[in-house]
């Protein structure tokens, strides 16, 4: 056996291990320019000067840090210094807190860390053209409305898992694609269906096309609630902590920038992932005591993405333009005790204005445009003070103009509804009678289309709970309640409540009653998106879960005929199409079409039969899902059509043509559908009829080895004959020969 | 037709059982007593006292001459079944929480319960047959204890000497009586305790229900899993309708968070799942607690559940259920 030799050893990975790290970098090194230029006598006095500067900005350093060059020929100092840190960090915070200091009058300090003047030294001169990135084409984001079978998309958020699903006929509904997101808050969509959002803790994340590539990001750290502006251009992010730019963090336009701390609000640009601005949503004014719930959204757009506008409540209105993010015309819109605004939504009608105007525009055209474009418009309301009265107010903006206003006497609060092509505007005004004992409610209902604004007031005894128009449409409806228990939530306590519609009679130009469904729980109305059916839901009840599917256009055939049969008979076209439960039931949504209804219970209200249903319009369940951990449901929105009128109309006019082709499609479904589940059923059967088989022949085996003999001798049924002689009657006769 | 109500027993039933020919119901509950009853009115026939703490678990043989019962005295007792006569004790240190005949009535397997430093055991004893049935052995004719988690139930299968238990983990396993090897085991057969288990008539394959929401069919001889039945409330029993392609599930929300929440959320309904393409066929309502035991008629002509609220209710099937071909004309095997 050789003996080691201790020289032999190879220590080396045994050293590498314990090897002392030298820290040989320069990073806690800064250069100091803009020092005065001085001669030795002067020296201690500086040294102790600049000392008491980086104390004073709170990076101590001591003398014996600082090594000051010497020019020997002229025995003065070369006005720049050395200072040794004792970290990185202490060095960077002496970087940020005394770069561009002013020494004294003439003297201002430029700091530089000690690397970077050598890195810019050493710095390669040659300009090499930077290399153009091979364009690729971005996916289009629009990819799922070219679907043949004309299906909607839903996403389901349950347990961890999101996954996104087709919805059409039984054969056509499946997964769309299931998603690897982790950790997130919760999923919505834009509003035009484009993207798909997730809450992270780092910021939102848009995800989008075919393939659900990320799209866009948006870093705010701690992000809860999102809004996207209507036409999708930008995106509103609110955190309740207020941003925080941590030492060394990214920056860029998609960060944020030590200006931004410690406010909440965040606008984004889409397309960039450009930060345009952020807000607080805390108000100076504001007494803590006060402290309201927040309004969200906080920030509300125009209908166009022109303009965006908070409130400051008591004081003013601020539009802000976009994408510049500066205050329109440079000053607020003062309004003493503003409360509340919305902007009017832009019609289909406006938006063909607004994009020929924009094309008129564009093309420098010299030609008259026939008709501008509406004005933006928003409504406030003011509350009642001292010897004032309350008061709703029609502006246009951007020009300022008052449009209408409109004085209310008795007012607690004001709750403000435009329809969704803005037509109408109705102010729901909740008064109290002169004791303020009772509240009772009125209807203010602003023709916005016609001249003048003229306001027209339906009265009501009982307090409205909730309000909704028909899209597109000339009616509205209402929940009214007069139950005592109203106002005082209490488990197992249901409301009793009544639910009216009412419609635009154009003979009087009045909203007239059509017809009230008294003694409901419903609480909630879901209009379709394309009017005509609506849902009465109750929602959030513990013991009630009730969902009525209601026609109100039962007797007409088509909707072009809708105005000249309702004159016929007021009211009588109202007709209930089915009556369902769905138990536990948080959140009722149509989908984009108007053909199907989702209800959903989710695990964030309560954790009882979690899940969701899809109901067609007349209340026929389709799907019914209940799932342990289920929390959300939303369908994909729809951009709006990009047919004109005319095609629509085409369309409407061969639906029976078009229909004969879907019927088809619909027969050969079923008989795929049910030949299908026919085959699945015959093969289960099957397979379990062998199995059954196999297992009796093992069965009789081990009988038959268990008892040593056949038992197959012993019957298993015993035939057992039972004779009933019944005596029905005895007749004795006595025959006389 | 309209169900039966049987309203014998002060507190909640723990296991009903009928007998060979389906005629007896027998009912044992937490308020230490046996009932029997005739299955067709739903008469009490009669009352077997003596066990002094709940019992837990009751079996009958086939020819309906002897039944015995465990209880939480600690006591496995063998009853005559006509004239209500205990026959025989025996005692253990901790409760006994499941029994069950074998197939030729010649033993009986029992479990008791891991307690007080005391090991689960199961237990298999001799039935003496011969005479007035008093005349028993005291002392086991075999007894293991099963490794890891405690058995909760347990029955014979049709191979000699061997039992299929089920577990508190969700295990469910097949032991040897003889040397207590455990011969064969299913870790995953269920997520959570194991709460009933129920043979098909020729013991080839059986039904489990658990805690973990599901019910499923297994093969007691490879332990395979057939089929799976998935609910949305806890079970508490599982039996199979002969005759007919169907499973009964029973369960609902806890005991113990029942006043809590109405009805409807309980989810009280016996409910009847289609064997074979493992769908949700129907359910029954009445109980007004968790039902805790099915029990069907061994011809398949009725049902008998018994619940937390202390009753048992006795469903006889209308003759459609009988004819309806709900899944078209298919010959399924029992």
């Amino acid at each position: 056996m050789p003996s080691a030799n201790a020289d032999d050893i190879d220590y080396t990975d045994i050293e590498e291990k314990y090897r002392v790290q030298y820290d040989e970098s320069f990073d806690q090194t800064l250069i100091v320019d803009g020092v005065p230029i001085i001669d030795k006598s002067k020296l201690d006095r500086l040294l102790a000067k600049i000392c008491k500067e980086f104390a004073r900005k709170g990076v101590a350093i001591r003398p014996d840090d600082i090594f000051m060059p010497w020019d020997d020929t002229t025995g003065k100092s070369k006005g720049y210094l050395f200072a040794d840190f004792r970290t990185v960090d202490d060095a960077n915070l002496a970087l940020s807190a005394l770069h561009n200091h002013p020494f004294d009058s003439k003297h201002t300090f430029k700091i530089n860390r000690f690397t970077d003047v050598e890195a810019f030294a050493n710095m390669d001169e040659t300009y090499t053209e930077p290399e153009v990135e091979p364009f690729t084409p971005k996916e289009h984001l629009r990819a799922w409305l070219a679907d043949p079978q004309g299906r909607d998309q839903y996403v389901t958020y349950r347990g961890d898992d999101v996954e996104i699903y087709w919805h059409g006929k039984p054969s056509q509904s499946e997964l769309a694609f299931k998603p690897e997101w982790r950790d997130f808050l919760y999923v919505a969509w834009s509003p035009l269906g484009t993207y798909i959002a997730t809450l992270h803790r780092q910021g939102v994340r848009l995800w989008g096309g075919p393939s659900w590539k990320p799209q866009q990001r948006f870093a705010h750290p701690l992000v809860k609630l999102i809004d996207f502006s209507p036409c999708e251009n930008y995106l509103v992010t609110w955190s309740n902590e207020p941003i925080v730019v941590p030492e060394g963090a990214a920056q860029g336009p998609q960060y944020f920038s030590p200006d931004d701390e410690g406010n909440n609000i965040a606008v984004w640009d889409i397309k960039s992932g450009h930060l345009l601005r952020t807000f607080s949503t805390t108000n100076d004014s504001d007494l803590p005591a006060t402290k309201k719930q927040m309004q969200w959204p906080a920030l509300k757009w125009s209908p166009d993405d022109k303009f965006v506008a908070r409130v400051t409540p008591g004081q003013m209105i601020s539009v802000h333009e976009l994408p510049s993010m500066y205050l329109h015309g440079k000053k607020s819109l003062k309004i003493e005790g503003v409360l509340d605004f919305e902007w009017c939504p832009q019609g289909e009608k406006d938006k063909e204005d607004a994009d020929k105007d924009a094309k008129a525009l564009n093309g420098a055209a010299t030609k008259p445009v026939a008709k501008k474009a509406r004005e933006n418009m928003l409504a406030y309301w003011t509350p009642e003070v001292a010897n004032q009265p309350a008061r709703v107010t029609l502006l246009g903006f951007p020009s300022r103009t008052i449009l209408r206003q409109k004085n209310l006497f008795n007012v607690t609060e004001c709750k403000l509804y435009w329809q969704n092509q803005g037509d109408f505007l109705c102010v729901k005004v909740d008064r109290h009678t002169k004791t303020k004992k009772s509240i009772f409610c009125n209807l203010e209902i602003f023709r916005v289309r016609e001249k003048d604004y003229p306001v027209e007031v339906v009265e009501l005894k009982d307090t409205v709970m909730d309000f909704s128009w028909e899209p597109k449409g000339e009616r509205f409806a209402i929940v009214s309640s007069s139950d005592p228990n109203l106002g005082n939530p209490g488990p197992g306590i249901t409301i009793k409540t009544d639910v009216s519609f009412y419609q635009l009679d154009h003979a009087k130009n009045d909203f007239r009653l059509l017809r009230t469904l008294t003694s409901r729980t419903s609480n909630a109305i879901r209009w379709s998106p394309r009017g005509r059916h609506v849902v009465l839901a109750t929602v959030g009840s513990s013991s009630k879960s009730e969902l009525e599917f209601w026609d109100l256009d039962f007797n007409v055939e088509d909707t072009g005929r809708r105005e000249q049969a309702s004159k016929e008979d007021w009211g009588s076209g109202i007709q209930l199409l089915g009556t369902v439960d769905h138990y536990g039931v948080t959140d009722v949504e149509w989908d984009p079409s108007g053909r199907y209804l989702a209800t959903s219970a989710s695990a964030w209200t309560h954790t009882l039969e979690n899940g969701f249903a899809i109901w067609d319009f007349r209340g026929q369940e389709i799907v019914k899902r209940i799932q342990d951990r289920f929390k959300q449901f939303i369908w994909r929105p729809r951009p709006p059509t990009l047919l004109t009128k005319d095609q629509q109309k085409q369309i409407r006019r061969n639906l029976r043509e078009y229909g004969r082709s879907f019927d088809e499609e619909d027969a050969a479904e079923e008989s795929n559908v049910s030949a299908e589940l026919i085959a699945l059923r015959k093969r289960l059967v099957d397979e379990w009829n062998a199995w059954r088989a196999l297992c009796k022949k093992e069965h009789a085996e081990v009988r038959v080895q268990k008892h040593g003999k056949a038992e197959e001798s012993q019957e298993e049924k015993e035939e057992i004959e039972v004779w009933v002689d019944e005596v029905i009657e005895q007749i004795e006769e006595v025959v006389v020969e | 037709m309209r169900p039966i109500l049987l309203q014998g027993h002060e507190r909640s039933l723990t296991q009903i059982k009928f007998n060979a020919e389906g005629d007896l119901l027998f009912s044992c509950s937490k308020d230490h007593i046996i009932n029997v009853w005739f299955s067709h009115n739903g008469e009490r026939l009669g009352t077997y006292e003596g066990h002094n703490g709940t019992v837990w678990t009751v079996d009958v043989d086939s020819e309906s001459r002897f039944m015995v019962s465990g209880a939480a005295d600690n006591t496995l007792r063998l009853w005559e079944v006509a004239t209500g006569k205990c026959l025989y004790t025996w005692e253990f240190p901790t409760a006994v929480k499941r029994v069950a005949f074998k197939d030729d009535d010649s033993q009986v397997v029992c479990i008791t319960e891991q307690r007080m430093g005391h090991q689960c055991a199961i237990r298999v004893f001799d039935i003496d047959r011969e005479g007035d049935g008093t005349n028993q052995s005291e002392t086991p004719r075999y007894m293991f204890y099963p490794i890891g988690s405690k058995a909760t139930v347990c029955a014979f299968t049709p191979t000699p000497n061997v039992i299929i238990t089920g577990h508190e983990s969700g295990k469910v396993a097949l032991f040897n009586v003889k040397s207590g090897e455990e011969i064969n085991n299913n870790e995953r057969a269920h997520g959570d305790v194991v709460t009933d288990l129920q043979l098909s008539k020729d013991g080839t394959y059986c039904v489990t229900s658990s805690k973990d929401k599901s019910a499923r069919i297994h093969d007691t001889k490879t332990l395979m899993v057939i089929k799976t039945y998935t609910t949305e409330t806890p079970l508490n029993s599982a039996a199979i309708a002969p005759g007919r392609p169907y499973v009964l599930l029973g369960g609902g929300q806890e005991a113990m968070s029942v006043t809590t929440t109405s009805l409807r959320q309980g989810k009280f309904e016996t409910r009847f799942w289609h064997k074979v393409f493992e769908e949700e066929v129907g359910r029954v309502k009445g109980h007004f607690g968790p039902i805790n035991t099915i029990a069907v008629h061994p011809a398949g002509t009725c049902y008998a559940s018994g619940g937390e609220d202390g009753f048992v209710r006795v469903h006889h099937f209308d003759d459609s259920y009988f004819k309806a071909k709900p899944y078209g004309d298919l010959d399924i095997a029992d």
